[in-house]
């Protein structure tokens, strides 16, 4: 997904960056840009392959959406820390893509390809004209902060 | 007026245990009756996962078992596999793998020291919240993080679950000139992890002490990491292969996780405190003198003054990552030829929470048979539960809330590898 949007927004002011690591990461990571998109997978318990856009500016994002690891810091708290330090931009929107497999092992669902491949093409398609992103495809996750 | 004799504290939400799990405490007429810690353990799950597997995919495999810790599972499953093949991995390779394993300690002692632990002392309940009283404490986490991060990219091919190991030594050797670029960021390091020595030493201590047996791997001339043999500061004196005679693993009916104790049924403590305790002349010189600089002595009995011994750890990891940078030559070949056989092999190493063992037993064809690990914080949970009771036995006048404080406080002295995916401990205070 990542290699498409790249590919898609060349040209564009925009930095791709495909990063596994920990999330803690990006506190050192996100720099001086003034708009931040992170694509990330969540679980949320809403149907495999749905779509949710968060406002991470706004406010502290639902911890337990991310949390699929027990040692390190998750993305909620990553962009908390950054807020504590003064590093979050102003503009941060959260893109997550609800999960199905998370297991070792297991391939990436076919819902979850779908989705991943809707999501670049909203991405590019609000780079190219900085329309506002549709709305979720199975409305927010329960607890989740929307963008304003 | 309620009567404080006689209560029952469960632990509700535990942040910062990496892990789930929930923890009981019964307090009657004064008197601590029950202290039962529930865990979740996945190594149960990836033994038998690793049945009937190649022998050479034990390493990615065991990686999976813990996010920050991969590196261990991964050396203690080579090295059984290696000493079951009549393989014994030395020189730069050996180099390498011990690099690679001080990365690893440098990011998950500094991610425990800072952002799991020093907000308990210091009265805060995670690190964002510390984080805005003092950014400095942070940064200088994420800093070191950046620095062993970077190590175990470098030379494990990823930051997280490294993917350079292989039996034999390593898939890739890294160039003299890509090992250069981690001197800078260990520099800074080096000063920042003295700093935490000092920082660390100033916290405020429960006065409490234990008197386990602490157990920790030995190796003449190096500080305990990659191999060694099994020892305590009780006289034992083993090798791997041994391991199965002195320690025992048992299920207890309010935990998933399998208690370890010796043989003879008593309790033993692994990580920190046990390596310190018998390595610390080991340690490099600047460790030893950031140690005596803050007057910690080996032995350390009070599980809470861990966290300073973390820091001395965390000074000689970088220290040493940085000698063997400088030592470096590339080696000629990546790995050496391994040929399966028949039979058992046991593998140790000391994770950052301290002694992982693995045993393997695979047929000619190198088909795993039969796994079996035992992971540091499974041998700790025993002195985790006395720890709670001798804790809560000293502070009965503290209230609820400050109790439950301290109790979480106890358990993250052990830095617990409690994996699961929800990442909270069960815990509430009821008074009976």
């Amino acid at each position: 997904m990542a290699a498409a949007v790249a590919a898609g927004a060349a040209g564009a002011d925009v930095e791709v960056v495909e990063y596994e690591g920990e999330p803690i990461e990006l506190v050192e990571m996100i720099g001086a840009t003034p708009e931040l998109w992170i694509v990330d997978a969540v679980c949320s318990g809403a149907q495999a392959g749905s779509l949710h856009r968060l406002d991470a500016a706004a406010g502290r994002l639902p911890a337990t959406l991310f949390g699929v690891s027990t040692h390190r810091i998750g993305l909620a708290d990553a962009l908390e820390l950054a807020r504590a330090l003064g590093r979050l931009p102003p503009s941060v929107v959260v893109h997550g893509i609800e999960g199905r497999n998370f297991e070792p092992g297991r391939t990436l669902s076919a819902p979850v390809a779908r989705a991943a491949d809707r999501l670049a093409g909203i991405l590019l398609d609000e780079l190219a004209g900085r329309a506002p992103a549709p709305a979720d495809a199975a409305g927010p996750p329960p607890g989740a902060p929307r963008s304003g | 007026m309620a009567d404080r004799r006689t209560k029952t504290i469960r632990t509700d939400t535990l942040a910062r245990v990496e892990g789930e799990g929930a923890m009981r405490v019964r307090i009657e007429a004064g008197k601590v009756t029950e202290v039962a810690l529930d865990i979740y353990e996945p190594p149960r799950f990836f033994e038998a996962f690793l049945r009937g597997r190649d022998f050479a995919e034990a390493i990615d495999i065991t990686s999976r078992i813990c996010g920050i810790c991969p590196v261990a599972y991964q050396m203690s499953a080579v090295t059984a596999m290696e000493s079951l093949c009549g393989v014994e991995v030395g020189g730069q390779l050996r180099a390498l793998r011990r690099l690679l394993y001080c990365g690893e300690w440098i990011e998950s002692h500094a991610l425990h020291i800072f952002m799991l632990h020093a907000p308990d002392f210091l009265g805060y309940a995670g690190a964002v919240e510390m984080a805005a009283d003092h950014p400095e404490i942070v940064e200088n986490a994420l800093r070191l993080k950046k620095a062993g991060n970077e190590v175990m990219r470098v030379v494990g091919g990823r930051e997280i679950h490294p993917i350079n190991l292989r039996v034999g030594g390593l898939h890739r050797v890294p160039r003299k000139a890509e090992l250069a670029t981690l001197v800078e960021g260990l520099e800074r390091a080096r000063e920042i992890a003295l700093g935490a020595v000092t920082l660390t030493a100033t916290l405020d201590f429960p006065d409490y002490t234990q008197d386990f047996e602490l157990v920790a791997l030995k190796q003449p001339g190096e500080y305990p990491i990659d191999r060694g043999r099994v020892v305590s500061d009780s006289g034992l004196d083993i090798g791997p292969g041994e391991y199965p005679e002195h320690f025992v693993e048992s299920h207890v009916a309010w935990s998933n996780a399998l208690h370890s104790q010796r043989t003879d049924g008593s309790t033993y403590v692994v990580g920190p405190l046990a390596r310190f305790a018998t390595s610390y002349d080991e340690l490099t010189p600047l460790a030893r003198e950031a140690a005596a600089g803050v007057g910690l002595t080996s032995p350390e009995h009070n599980p809470f003054r861990s966290i300073v011994v973390r820091s001395v750890e965390l000074v000689h990891a970088v220290d040493e990552a940085l000698g063997l940078i400088a030592a470096y030559e590339e080696p000629d070949a990546p790995a050496l030829e391994v040929s399966p056989r028949a039979g058992v092999g046991h593998g140790v190493s000391e994770a950052p929470r301290g002694l992982l063992y693995h045993r393997y037993e695979i047929d000619d064809d190198g088909k795993i048979l039969d796994a079996v690990i035992v992971p540091p914080t499974s041998q700790n949970q025993t002195a985790i539960e006395a720890d709670l009771r001798g804790v809560v036995e000293r502070s009965l006048d503290l209230p609820d809330g400050d109790l439950s404080i301290r109790c979480e406080q106890t358990i993250r002295n052990y830095d617990p590898c409690i994996s699961c995916a929800t990442h909270f401990l069960k815990l509430e205070i009821e008074r009976v």
